[in-house]
């Protein structure tokens, strides 16, 4: 009975808190916006790299991942 | 913990993105093709030389579709790796899957379903005209962000609301704010792009099909692998836990 309880109860709390969480959650923040830039967007005045190689390279895949093209 | 849960999520990211590739190669690439074949068509009929391509089609219908599935999956499976850590044993779902399943379901219908029905995705040579490449980016982003906050404040009016209204009564409640706040933008935000005339309509149904299916197949994935490796991590008392 009492170990029912304990398993009810342990289901309820947060498992970590915001403050642990919030330096993976920048650094995870900061690669999906580079990884959406280089998959989504590196073209035309936004391109850093200038070649447009990346922009070729992944061009299948923003089209069929919903970014905006040609 | 935290960091347990991340290289999991990258894992089962990276079998997402790999998964979404076998999907959109299946289903998309020959839309995608049949479009960029219309493009040249029509190029070479109003006399225009054809481009010199940087990277050849092969490599870009293979690994470069791929090397995009990929890094998208792992850069997607970590953040939702945090978000699941952030929310589990805060948004009141029982059970490790079925918080994963949720969350996975939330963010397809943020980033992809819902911004879907203003901005879908097209196929080359069904856009370019009218607004730029950059006006067409941002207002696509905006969409995403728009449907972001309409998300959160409907779930955090429901959670309000369940105190004072029955939950089917704040459950339609906060569906109809969210729904407004769509819709209010979908009249505000300018028009997408439209296909050019002649541009063949089972062609451009069949690709937004297909985009579609790839993002279902990353976030299913994502949801139902994660929620299986969490589950195995998480203390065996919360993991047997019924509720
Ligand atoms: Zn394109």
């Amino acid at each position: 009975m009492s170990e029912v309880l304990v398993e009810r109860e342990a289901v309820v709390g947060p498992i970590v808190s915001p403050g642990e969480l919030l330096p993976y959650a920048v650094f995870a923040g900061v690669l999906l916006s580079v990884v959406v830039y280089f998959v989504g967007a590196e073209a035309g005045a936004m391109s850093v790299l200038g070649s447009g190689a990346v922009h070729e390279f992944v061009h299948d895949a923003r089209h069929l991942l919903g970014f905006p093209c040609h | 913990m935290v960091r347990a849960l991340l290289v999991r999520g990258m894992l089962v990211g990276l079998a997402a993105g790999v998964l979404a590739f076998a999907f959109a190669f299946v289903f998309g690439e020959p839309q995608l093709q049949a479009a960029i074949e219309f493009e040249d068509l029509r190029a070479a009929g109003a006399g225009e030389p054809g481009q010199a391509e940087p990277i050849g089609r092969s490599a870009q219908r293979t690994i470069g579709l791929l090397t995009g599935t990929v890094a998208l999956g792992v850069a997607f499976g970590g953040l939702f790796a945090l978000g699941f850590a952030y929310a589990y044993g805060r948004i009141g779902l029982p059970g490790a899957r079925l918080t994963a399943a949720c969350l996975a379901l939330a963010a397809f219908a943020t980033i992809t379903l819902v911004p879907f029905t203003k901005y879908p995705a097209n196929p080359p040579a069904v856009g370019g005209g009218g607004e730029s490449i950059d006006q067409r980016t941002l207002l696509a982003f905006a969409m995403i962000a728009i449907t972001a906050c309409a998300l959160v404040a409907a779930v955090r009016l429901h959670m309000q609301l369940t105190r004072r209204l029955r939950a089917w009564d704040a459950a339609l409640v906060a569906t109809g704010v969210f729904v407004a706040v769509i819709v209010v933008a979908q009249l505000i935000l300018p028009a997408g792009d439209e296909a050019p005339p002649g541009f063949p309509a089972d062609v451009l149904y069949h690709f937004r099909l297909a985009s579609l299916g790839t993002s279902a197949t990353l976030w299913l994935t994502i949801g139902l692998g994660f929620g299986v490796a969490a589950e195995r991590l998480l203390p065996p008392r919360a993991r047997h836990a019924r509720g």
